[in-house]
Parts: C-alpha cells; sequence; structure tokens
C-alpha cells in the first residue's frame, strides 16, 4: 500500500453484493438494507442519494465495520470485508468515515486530531505527526487554525479539518456521511471546490450520502439512487461531465439534464417514502 | 459623556467582577446591618432578622476569634476531613465508575448493589459507624467518603457512557488500541462529567462533615472542626460566634469549590470557550 503506487493504479474498487442488514433491537425487526449490490470503481466519486431513514447510513457503517451485515458480503479490492462467514468487517484506516455529525475530537486542537491516526498508528513519531498534520491543515486553507479546538472553529472549518483528519492516514476510500448538510450555498461552494482539488491530488475512492442533487452531479462520476427503505439501489446515473468542473458546469444543458433525470427518480421514491410514512402513523 | 446618564446599577455592571462582587456584598451586609438594627433605630422589629446580630457585632466577634489557636484549629481539621473523604472518593470513584461505563461482566455484578446503597443519605450512615470504626475520627472519614463517593461515580458513569459512540468508531478506524481508547478518548470524554461530580461531590463532603462533627461532638484533641465551633458557641450562647462559624464555613466551602473549578479550567482547555 505504498502511497506513491496509490494513484496510478486506482486502488480502492468497493464491491457491496446483495447486502442486507436486519436490525434485531429486543425482536422487533428493522429491515435496513434489502438485497443491495453496488460496483465502485477504485478512484471513483459514486453518490448516494434517496430519502431520509431509507437505510445509507447503515451501509455505509456496514463498510466500515461499525456492525454487522445480515446477508450478501462485501469486497475491497477483492480482499473480504464481510461476508456470510464473517458478518463484520475489520475497523480499519483503509477506510476511513467522515461521519454524519461530525467527530472531531472537542479535547484535541485541529492539529492534535489530525495527528491522532498516524500516532496510534505509529506510523510516525508523535513529533513527526503533529509537523504532517500542520502541513496538511495548512494545505486545506486552516493554517490559522492549527491550535484552535473544533468547537472554536466554523463548522464548515471543522468539517475541512475532519476530512484531513481521515486522508492523513492514506485511506483507500473516503466514506462521507451528508458532510456539508446544512450549510449555506456560499460555504458549500468552497467545500466542494476543496473536495474536489484533494481528489484530484489524492485520487481516493469516495463514497459520498448527500440529500442534495446538485452536490452529487457536481462532484460526481456516478450517482446511485437508493430506494426508500429497506435501501436497495434503484438506478445508477453516469455523470460524463469532464473534470475539473468549475461552477460555471452547473448551468450548463448536460448538467440540467441529468438533474432532471435524477430528480425524477429520486422524487418517485420521496413520494414512497412520504406514503409509507402516513400509512405508519395512520 | 453617556456615563452621565448611567444608573448606579448600569455602571456597576460595567465594571470588572473583582468591583462587581465587593460592591454586592457591601450592599448585602448594608441591608444586613439596617434589617438587624431596625428595631433599636425605627423601633419596628423585622421578624427573624430582628433577632440575628448585626455584622458589626459578628466582626467584633470575628476579630476576637481570630487570634486563638483553637479556632483555626478547627478550620484544619474540617479540611483536613473534607480533604481525606473527598480525595479517597475521587481515587475510588474515578477508576470504579470508569470500570462500571467500560466493563459489562464488572457492571452487572457491582451496579446492582451499588444502586441499592446509593440512595442511603450519608448521615445515616453515623451510628453504624460509629459502632464498626474504632475511632470517632475515622467514622466521620467513612461518611464522609461516602458522601462524595456515591455521587463522584454515578457523574463518572453517566459521562462515559454518554460519549458519542462516533468518537470511539472514528478512534477504532483510526487503528486505536484499547489502551489508547482508555486513555485518549473515553478519559477526557469523561472529564467534563468528573468535575462535575467532583464539585456537587465536595458540596456533599462539607455538609457531611459538619454534621458529624456537630453529632459526634468532634474530636475531643484540639478543634472539633467548624462543625463543633458552632456546636460550642450554641451551647456557650453566643450568637455572633454562631454566625462567625456560619460564615467560615462559607469560606471555606467558597474556597473548596474555587478549587476544583481552577483545576478544571487547568485541565480542560476546550472548555474555556463555554
Ligand atoms: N441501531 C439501530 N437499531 C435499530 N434501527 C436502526 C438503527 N440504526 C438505524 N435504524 C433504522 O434503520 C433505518 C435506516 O437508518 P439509516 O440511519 O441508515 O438511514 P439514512 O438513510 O442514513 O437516513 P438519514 O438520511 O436520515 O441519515 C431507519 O429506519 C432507522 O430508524
Ligand atoms: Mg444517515
Amino acid at each position: 500500500m505504498s502511497k506513491n503506487m496509490k494513484i496510478s493504479e486506482r486502488l480502492g474498487a468497493l464491491s457491496i453484493k446483495n447486502v442486507t442488514k436486519v436490525y434485531d433491537p429486543e425482536g422487533v425487526n428493522v429491515k435496513a438494507v434489502d438485497n443491495c449490490s453496488m460496483e465502485i470503481e477504485g478512484g471513483e466519486v459514486c453518490m448516494i442519494v434517496g430519502p431520509s431513514g431509507c437505510g445509507k447510513t447503515t451501509l455505509l457503517n456496514s463498510i466500515a465495520g461499525f456492525h454487522s451485515i445480515t446477508e450478501g458480503s462485501i469486497h475491497l479490492d477483492n480482499e473480504l470485508l464481510c461476508g456470510p462467514e464473517k458478518p463484520i468487517a475489520a475497523q480499519g484506516a483503509d477506510r476511513m468515515v467522515v461521519f454524519q455529525h461530525g467527530a472531531l475530537f472537542p479535547w484535541k486542537t485541529l492539529q492534535e486530531n489530525v495527528a491522532y491516526g498516524p500516532t496510534v498508528q505509529k506510523t510516525l513519531g508523535a513529533k513527526e505527526a503533529m509537523s504532517k498534520a500542520g502541513d496538511m491543515l495548512a494545505e486545506a486553507g486552516l493554517g490559522n487554525f492549527l491550535t484552535r479546538y473544533p468547537g472554536e472553529v466554523s463548522s464548515g472549518m471543522a468539517r475541512r479539518a475532519e476530512i484531513v483528519r481521515a486522508l492523513i492516514n492514506d485511506p483507500k476510500v473516503l466514506l462521507l456521511d451528508e458532510p456539508y448538510r446544512a450549510m449555506d450555498a456560499l460555504t458549500k461552494q468552497i467545500m466542494h471546490e476543496s473536495l474536489l482539488e484533494t481528489y484530484d491530488r489524492t485520487g481516493v475512492t469516495i463514497f459520498f450520502i448527500t440529500h442534495d442533487l446538485e452536490e452529487a452531479i457536481f462532484l460526481g462520476d456516478k450517482v446511485h439512487i437508493v430506494t426508500t427503505r429497506p435501501c436497495q439501489l434503484k438506478k445508477t446515473v453516469e455523470v460524463k461531465i469532464p473534470r475539473p468542473r468549475s461552477y460555471e458546469t452547473q448551468s450548463s444543458e448536460d448538467f440540467r439534464k441529468l438533474l432532471a433525470e435524477v430528480n425524477e427518480a429520486v422524487h418517485e421514491e420521496a413520494v414512497k417514502a412520504f406514503q409509507a410514512g402516513e400509512r405508519e402513523l395512520a | 459623556m453617556t456615563n452621565t446618564n448611567k444608573t448606579v446599577l448600569a455602571s456597576l455592571m460595567g465594571q470588572t467582577t473583582l468591583v462587581r462582587g465587593i460592591s454586592s456584598i457591601l450592599i448585602f451586609l448594608m441591608v444586613w446591618q439596617i434589617g438587624a438594627l431596625c428595631d433599636d433605630w425605627f423601633g419596628v422589629d423585622i421578624l427573624a432578622i430582628g433577632l440575628v446580630p448585626p455584622p458589626t457585632d459578628v466582626f467584633v466577634a470575628f476579630l476576637e476569634v481570630i487570634p486563638k489557636i483553637g479556632y483555626w484549629q478547627s478550620w484544619v481539621a474540617s479540611f483536613s476531613r473534607v480533604l481525606t473523604g473527598f480525595i479517597v472518593a475521587m481515587i475510588i470513584g474515578i477508576p470504579f465508575g470508569l470500570l462500571l461505563a467500560v466493563n459489562r461482566y464488572f457492571r452487572g455484578i457491582f451496579f446492582p448493589p451499588f444502586e441499592i446503597l446509593r440512595p442511603i443519605p450519608p448521615l445515616a450512615w453515623v451510628p453504624a459507624s460509629l459502632i464498626f470504626w474504632p475511632t470517632n475520627e475515622m467514622s466521620i472519614a467513612f461518611v464522609t467518603f461516602l458522601g462524595a463517593f456515591f455521587t463522584i461515580v454515578i457523574n463518572v458513569l453517566g459521562g462515559a457512557r454518554a460519549i458519542n459512540i462516533s468518537y470511539l468508531r472514528a478512534a477504532q478506524s483510526m487503528g486505536a488500541s484499547q489502551f489508547d481508547l482508555f486513555w485518549k478518548i473515553i478519559l477526557p470524554g469523561t472529564l467534563p462529567s468528573i468535575f462535575t461530580g467532583a464539585a456537587v461531590g465536595m458540596g456533599i463532603t462539607w455538609e457531611v462533615v459538619l454534621a458529624a462533627e456537630m453529632i459526634s461532638g468532634g474530636g475531643t484533641q484540639g478543634g472539633g472542626g467548624l462543625g463543633f465551633f458552632i456546636w460550642s458557641s450554641y451551647m456557650g450562647g453566643s450568637l455572633e460566634q454562631i454566625v462567625v462559624g456560619m460564615i467560615s464555613i462559607g469560606i471555606a466551602g467558597y474556597l473548596s469549590s474555587s478549587a476544583i473549578r481552577k483545576i478544571g479550567y487547568l485541565l480542560m482547555p476546550w472548555k474555556r470557550l463555554f
């Protein structure tokens, strides 16, 4: 897993095959994911969109190894992460998560947060880890905030720092769970530019959950639309807009067409989810 | 120039905390003085307050006890009891609470008896511990310890269980060992609750020590502590000295909680912003 090989060989292919996940809290079965399959190539930006509560986070948690899967299998670069014999994937730095509600350690400064991974893995000494963390944060435009605590910086900065904390571990796959939710349009734009720039530099595979359809098309190589719960792959839309992309692409004819296509599929599922919700309440 | 328009209150609020603190204490003393001397000055007695000695008399009584060694021995006696009970409670309570939080088996064995003993008020332990422990001093120490122990444990347990699971997941994904997880995530994540428990526990410790000193009559040696100081003032019929004792306890409690706040401030730099 040498750093230099990574971009050229495009590691980080995820193969999700027939995954089913049933939560079973005290006998009440909740089927969150049902026979879901997806192929994600190494170095691809794969966007997942689908209705609220449909099981997107559950799928991501299964990849990260935060909980078991009930059926099916997940492979990373042809190596088994989890499957019938091994229901729960081992957690590892090859798959780094950026959490839905943010998970920078509040008691560490941004720099200490980023240095945490290499320090506990002992890939770097404490000093080297700190200086590398400082460099990487500076690259992400956070050079003036190294000694700040997460509670002291804006949510946008915290998100960028959290992505840097993931990237310093040199993961094969970056798993992002609605990282830019509830951000204003302007901040989002800066976040997108920063993420695309990172992507161009590292070529890391990105698995990105979002509700924002424009974001999905703007960032993604593929947009996977999933059904309302239980989560299944409904439709995949390929985004053939060349990179590097800029904000002008959002007003192009191609972009509008793709948006309409994705919107139609998502809308169908949203209506189903809404009706299901009404049935549950009735 | 806007200053001239400000009321006394408004201009007071603009001052530093120190000035504000001193002024509010002075105002409090003034009201107390007027209340206590209402009968002499205006011929009207204000219920209850009329019986309280005015601050000037209390001040005189204070000046009388300050040179006396016995008064300071009371301070030392109470403080050392509080600190002993409190520190032992911290030393045992923090690891105990953390173990309850992280280990299922440990929790299964120790939590039920803990929960049965916890609701028993510390003072209800006094008679039993007077019998169990060979000396008065040891029984006081034990009851004091209990007062802080339960509060500290329940806070540590709650705090550790409430740590955001994403922190644990993030740390584990980054390759943290169980050791790292405990020392770098669970412990700092629980620190705010530890300090909440310590602050509340310290308050309970003072209550328990003073009550125990009154009940047991204190030690016979030198000073019996501030609780006994008040009690003997009551026996001697000195109203002023009772108030002196009460104020001493107030100051002692304030010093203790300030010390805890200060340590918390030093140990939790990320909390300074709130
Ligand atoms: N630990 C759990 N135990 C039981 N049910 C759960 C658990 N976690 C999630 N669920 C249920 O599984 C379903 C899918 O949840 P999940 O969080 O994966 O959805 P999501 O697509 O990420 O939603 P959102 O868009 O709101 O983030 C929901 O109905 C949820 O209530
Ligand atoms: Mg989710």
